[in-house]
């Protein structure tokens, strides 16, 4: 069993959570009550991550952060390190791949607020920010912690962009899916073994916590 | 989900992201090395741990993505290649320390699995008939588009004269480990990887091999090299490897030692 990278991955995870969830907050808030023009691009885009392979952000984030690149270069001016097989760069990676499952949900729990209550707050005299943490977050919140949940759930379970950006470093970018693969060619099939059943414990028991959650608002508000 | 449960949930979130990634020992070397040494370097790693105290983290993969990688600024300190080339190309960029130590010359076997209707014979006259009988349907070797011992595959298929009857039933591992991994699985009827994983008890024990005459083929020629912001532990451990107790295990594993004949 490889603790270190069990910890990495839990690390990782949290880490991509807690940058996701302020985005989560006010991209998701803003694109429930937008209006602009490509708006459905915009949508689109976010969503990429989705559906691209993750061989296809993978490449693009490697060649992103090679010194060669500008922001490589940049990245290398500023803090000193090259972003590729780090851990930073592993964060950012996993940052820019989980947007859509913390975003969708929380743009969906916005959505369902509706605009007469967002209205009536205003008309009340409430700022923009005590609408939003007073009224409109208490509402949202069950959407977000599901996009947080997501998120957190997918990073643990990130293997390809991870393994072509980070490269399967020990104690830096070997996350948990890495070491699993790392000891199958190691043909250490019983260290193989126990990590893929924690992985599917832990799974379970995230999916588990979501779906009593969701029960549990749904009877409150029923 | 209680008050109390969501304030415990969400300070594990936050003890996990703030508490420091590993347990940083302070000059644990990163070494990058060639998939064929993945038993032979582990012991080596342990013999060093046990005579000298200090450890070296070790990461195996094939050649060519390493290469890659540490021109793309990976912090490894250590790159053991099983193509030189990739080490005097490093060099040539400026990357490494010096042009590096030879280490080992590699050799290739055929290996088949329990089970398959393959018969093991270095000269693959037990391939061509397999072959030509319809009796293989997959055939593991390592991308010889990177990894050096899938070229040197490659090329003692060509010269046995089956490389366009056996093409198409090519499965690719990433390294010759995972061609290892494919071939000992017995989804293969059958695979050349390196003597060196041959030999090992995982690997031995799931199939038969015979060595492919190393006539067929470029000389694997194994270069190590110490790269540009090498520690003292990694310096150490790069003398080590030069030892004599260091060459007796990759002796072991079936390598052939510069300045000795097999």
């Amino acid at each position: 069993m490889d603790w270190q990278a069990l910890w990495l991955s839990l690390h990782l995870a949290s880490l991509t959570v807690l940058l996701l969830l302020p985005l989560a907050v006010l991209l998701g808030r803003w694109l429930a009550v937008t209006r602009i023009s490509g708006l459905s691009l915009i949508e689109a885009t976010l969503a990429l991550p989705l559906v691209l392979p993750p061989t296809v952000v993978g490449f693009y984030l490697l060649v992103a952060f090679s010194p060669r690149s500008w922001f490589g270069d940049l990245w290398r001016q500023v803090f000193g390190g090259t972003l590729a097989f780090s851990f930073e760069g592993l964060l950012i990676a996993s940052v820019l791949i989980n947007i859509p499952y913390a975003v969708q949900p929380a743009q969906r729990a916005f959505e369902a607020i509706g605009n007469e209550l967002r209205e009536a707050a205003a008309s009340c005299g409430m700022s923009w920010w005590r609408a939003l943490f007073r009224i409109e977050l208490p509402l949202a919140w069950p959407g977000i912690l599901t996009g947080m949940v997501l998120a957190f759930a997918h990073t643990l379970g990130e293997f390809g962009v991870v393994l072509m950006v980070g490269g399967n470093i020990p104690g830096e970018t070997r996350t948990i899916a890495i070491s699993i693969y790392d000891r199958v060619q190691a043909f250490d099939d019983a260290a193989a073994g126990r990590m893929a059943a924690v992985l599917l414990l832990i799974s379970l028991l995230v999916i588990a916590a979501t779906l009593l959650l969701s029960q549990r608002i749904g009877k409150r508000r029923g | 989900m209680t008050s109390r449960r969501m304030i415990l949930a969400v300070s594990l979130v936050l003890a996990a992201a703030f508490a420091p990634a590993a347990a940083l020992a302070d000059d644990v070397p990163t070494i990058a090395a060639a998939a064929d040494l993945q038993f032979a370097l582990t012991d080596m790693a342990a013999a060093f741990h046990a005579a000298d105290g200090r450890a070296v983290k070790l990461t195996f993969g094939s050649s060519g993505n390493f290469f890659r990688q540490i021109r793309e600024g990976a912090p490894f300190q250590i790159y053991l290649s099983a193509d030189e080339q990739f080490v005097i190309d490093l060099a040539a960029l400026g990357l490494t320390l010096d042009e590096g130590d030879l280490y080992a010359i590699g050799r290739i076997v055929l290996f088949v699995p329990d089970g398959s209707p393959l018969q093991p014979d270095g000269e693959l006259n037990g391939l061509k008939t397999a072959l030509a009988e319809g009796l293989v349907t997959k055939f593991a070797i390592a991308n010889p588009e990177h990894a050096p011992y899938g070229r040197r595959a490659e090329e003692a298929l060509r010269h046995a004269g089956l490389w366009a009857a056996i093409e198409g039933k090519l499965v690719l591992g990433e390294n010759v480990a995972q061609a290892a991994q494919f071939a000992t699985s017995g989804g293969a009827q059958g695979g050349i990887i390196a003597y060196s994983l041959a030999l090992s008890p995982a690997v031995s024990s799931s199939g038969s091999y015979a060595l492919i005459p190393d006539a067929w083929h470029q000389p694997l020629r194994q270069r190590m090299v110490l790269l540009k912001g090498a520690g003292d532990t990694a310096r150490a451990f790069y003398a080590f490897l030069a030892s004599q107790r260091a060459r007796k295990i990759m002796r072991g594993y079936g390598f052939v030692l510069p300045g000795e004949t097999s």
